[in-house]
């Protein structure tokens, strides 16, 4: 029953979605407007009828319905219910059913909010939306059906991915991925709507500014939770090791994070109008192309557990994508000629420029290292990886100067400044980074890099502070007002300028904390007998004995690690455990993580003797790890400042005078 | 202004063709090869320093564990060729004898396979644990310790 409803939804889905847009464009070819409403009520109807087929699926895991393909394949008795719901993107048809909900849920919303606004641009936007809805749910139907039939019914199944249920981080990586890359989608649409419709002003741009914030603050968000749960659940330490999974996340992130800074520059001069359509349907095809790599078991990696003949699909919607929107592109060139044009290097749109250039060279770099396997294996027939100190010899020199951008960036007026202006404006910053940098030599930090990270995040720090500062103290002498009133009003008066600023603050905090905790790790590996103690950086642990559990889906061995003070009494027991779930081979790691805001103890156990006689752990001690995780949520909280209309505050003011 | 846009692309032409360059060196020389033992072997002095992710066995009764010093040596097999590895790491849980095992280190040239990771590979095909390997066992012992003790 639950099988039928949930394929029938898709089917019917299926079906709206290529009437929706073949609607939207007849219906703006010959002015009728009852074709076009009817387009934007299939998306109303395909966002209840996706609803529906996820729901349908949530219940059926939930009840163990092992009738239905999905549940067969993840479900198991023994999972606990919360790892039981969110199983529901923990394999292939799971996710591309789960990226269908989240399409229809915008659709719908783009509908909602732009109707009857946008004209033709809105309308082609739409069959767009459809059309992209076409090709999920063509794989829903087809190679990706969660509802298939299962023969005879099983009594149980094996549960999800082990490393999948391992850690609640899995509630919230899978989900803020989908919902920011799905999101591209919407400015996507919308710039293919702009060259059909041939409004190549920046209508479409204002039109989608929110759509893609939302979406990008939740790709951002997306990959600090997964360089968290990495640093939770695998037990090295580490947050990010350039694995193809996490570059799928971050290459569209790049580009989109590109794609907020040039918009800029076309609506104060008009210029890069042809890019920021390119970068936006770059953005698009690299989370189709991320989510090629990951979901098509193409790489050697733990998300790659689909085999099949779905990778020909993401590859054919990926050419098609990319041959129409060249052809439009091309055919509207001489249209989109630049308005203006540059006036001085020393300005806001030049830095803006030169970011663009560093985030793009960045972004195929990365692009470069992940697909090279792929061709490698395909040409020469060897399997290759590219190492980690490639992506570091090529990242470290563009991170550090976008460091450096991120503080001349906000210092710059648009138009640009004379050189006397600009000095006096960057001594303060310039200063700053002067006796980071020379702290930082003094004590002997162990990379150029990380002596150069961090004193231009100290450079960048003071000039993004500096602008609140200069702007609170105008607040303050042209109204009267006290100081934190003064900061309060100026950031709710100037959300997208200051937002960008916390934003860039948050990004320096994530900066800060990759390059300490980099460059300062101390660890170490040791077998210890109960009673025995190791110190590291001044840390000192006692293993104190082990234990088991047992639990429904897995076995726990645990150890009991007590933290000594410097009297050698315990204060805190820290239990690294390792986790044998019954339906995979090894055992998933579950380090203890002591955090704090300027260090991490880091203990991993990697093994044991049966009879308790000894244990075998990885101590590691990290400075500012954690700044890393509050970066990404200030990075979130600013984008989302800058996200909120101003006018929301300023209606509502008006109610309250009147 | 043609001659200014002549520049402006002859510069930017420089610029993608110097990076372009970079990453080409830059992937070559970091490219990580997986090989079992006996095609390491086949590449004689060439596979020394080079980075390599090496797939194999646990030839059985091979493995000296030193947990004082963490220090952990032992022979990997392909069936055709052998390679004795040395690793300054613990061992992890599910290591033992004819375990499919994947090293990355590199081939020092004392042609000791010198390995900075050590993975236990999960084989598809199921074969059954040695005696005192499976996990309920290790938990039934360990349950059973804490409860006498």
């Amino acid at each position: 029953m639950t099988r039928i409803l949930g394929s029938t939804a898709i089917v019917v889905a299926l079906a709206l979605a290529v009437y929706g847009a073949v609607a939207a464009v007849v219906g703006v070819r010959r002015r009728d407007g009852a074709l076009i409403r009817s387009s934007q009520a299939a998306a109303y109807a395909n966002c209840g009828l996706l609803t529906l087929a996820t729901l349908a699926m949530v219940y059926a895991l939930l009840t163990h319905d092992f009738s239905i393909s999905y549940v067969a394949q993840v479900g198991s008795r023994a999972t606990p219910t919360f790892f039981t719901i969110i199983s529901l993107w923990s394999a292939l048809e799971g996710s591309i059913l789960f990226w269908g909900f989240v399409l229809s849920v915008y659709t719908a919303s783009v509908v909602y909010f732009t109707r009857g606004r946008l004209g033709s641009l809105g309308s082609y936007a739409l069959a767009t939306l459809h059309a992209v809805g076409i090709f999920f749910y063509l794989l829903l139907t087809g190679v990706a059906n969660p509802f298939g039939a299962v023969f005879p019914v099983p009594a149980d199944g094996p549960g999800p991915n082990p490393l999948l249920q391992n850690h609640p981080l899995m509630a919230v990586h899978p989900p803020f991925l989908y919902v920011g890359y799905v999101g591209m989608t919407v400015p996507f649409a919308f710039a293919i709507g702009a060259l059909i419709s041939g409004r190549l002003d920046d209508v479409w741009l204002k039109a989608t500014r929110r759509w893609t914030m939302t979406a990008w603050i939740f790709l951002s968000l997306a990959i600090v939770a997964g360089m968290w749960w990495s640093y939770e659940v695998l037990g090295w330490g580490g947050y990010w090791a350039w694995d193809p999974v996490e570059n799928a996340s971050f290459m569209p992130w790049l580009t989109a994070t590109a794609f907020l800074h040039s918009v800029m520059v076309q609506e104060r001069r008009g210029m890069l109008r042809v890019w920021n359509l390119t970068l936006i349907i770059a953005t698009f095809l690299l989370t189709i192309l991320g989510t090629f790599l990951t979901r098509s078991g193409i790489l050697s990696s733990v998300h790659a557990f689909a085999n099949g003949p779905i990778g020909y699909y993401f590859l054919g919607f990926i050419a098609l994508v990319l041959l129409v929107s060249l052809v439009l592109l091309a055919g509207r060139s001489a249209e989109l000629k630049t308005a203006g044009h540059l006036d001085r290097l020393a300005s806001r749109e030049f830095t803006f420029l030169i970011n663009n250039l560093l985030l793009s060279a960045f972004c195929f770099t990365v692009l470069l290292g992940t697909l090279f396997p792929l061709v490698a294996e395909a040409v020469r027939g060897v399997k290759v990886s590219v190492g980690g100190p490639f992506f570091n010899r090529m990242s470290l020199p563009i991170i550090v100067t976008l460091l450096f951008l991120l503080g001349v960036g906000p210092a710059l007026p648009w138009r640009g400044a004379g050189a006397d202006v600009l000095g006096r404006r960057l001594l303060p910053a310039a200063v700053a980074a002067g006796v980071v940098a020379a702290l930082a030599l003094a004590l002997r930090v162990p990379s150029f890099y990380a002596v150069l990270a961090f004193a231009f995040a100290a450079f960048a720090l003071v000039s993004n502070v500096q602008e609140f500062v200069t702007g609170a103290r105008a607040r303050m002498r042209a109204h009267g007002e006290s100081a934190p009133r003064a900061l309060l009003r100026l950031i709710g008066a100037n959300r997208r300028r200051y937002g960008g600023y916390i934003a860039h603050l948050g990004v320096l905090a994530v900066a800060t904390g990759i390059a300490a905790s980099a460059a300062y790790r101390f660890e170490r590996e040791v077998t210890l007998k109960p009673g025995q103690t190791v110190t590291v950086r001044g840390y000192t642990v006692r293993f104190d004995g082990l234990w088991a559990k047992d639990e429904p889906q897995r076995f726990v061995v645990g150890a009991d690690i007590a933290a000594l003070d410097a009297r050698g009494r315990p204060y805190r027991t820290l239990t690294p455990r390792l986790n044998f779930y019954r339906n995979g081979g090894e055992p998933i790691t579950t380090p203890a993580v002591r955090t704090r805001l300027d260090d991490d103890l880091y203990i991993n156990l990697l093994a044991f003797e049966r009879d308790g006689s000894s244990a075998t752990v990885h101590v590691i001690v990290e400075p500012l790890v954690a700044w890393i995780w509050i970066g990404g949520l200030i990075v979130a909280l600013g984008a989302a400042i800058g996200t909120i209309p101003t006018g929301a505050r300023v209606r509502s003011r008006k109610v309250v005078r009147v | 202004m043609n001659a200014k846009r002549l520049v402006l692309l002859v510069g930017a032409v420089l610029v993608l063709a110097g990076f372009g360059y970079l990453v080409y060196g830059g992937i070559g020389n970091n490219l990580v090869y997986f090989l079992t033992p006996s095609e390491l072997k086949a590449k004689g002095a060439a596979a020394i320093d080079s980075p390599v992710r090496l797939g194999g066995m646990v030839v059985p009764g091979s493995v000296t564990w030193n947990a004082e010093a963490i220090d952990l040596r032992f022979r990997m097999t392909d069936g055709k060729g052998t390679i004795e590895v040395h690793a300054r790491k613990a061992p992890p849980q599910m290591f033992r004898d004819g375990q499919g095992v994947v090293v990355e280190g590199k081939l020092t040239r004392a042609g000791i396979f010198d390995a900075s990771n050590l993975m236990v590979k999960h084989s598809n095909e199921y074969r059954p644990p040695a005696p005192g390997h499976v996990p309920q066992e290790m938990y039934r012992s360990l349950v059973k310790e804490a409860g006498t003790s």
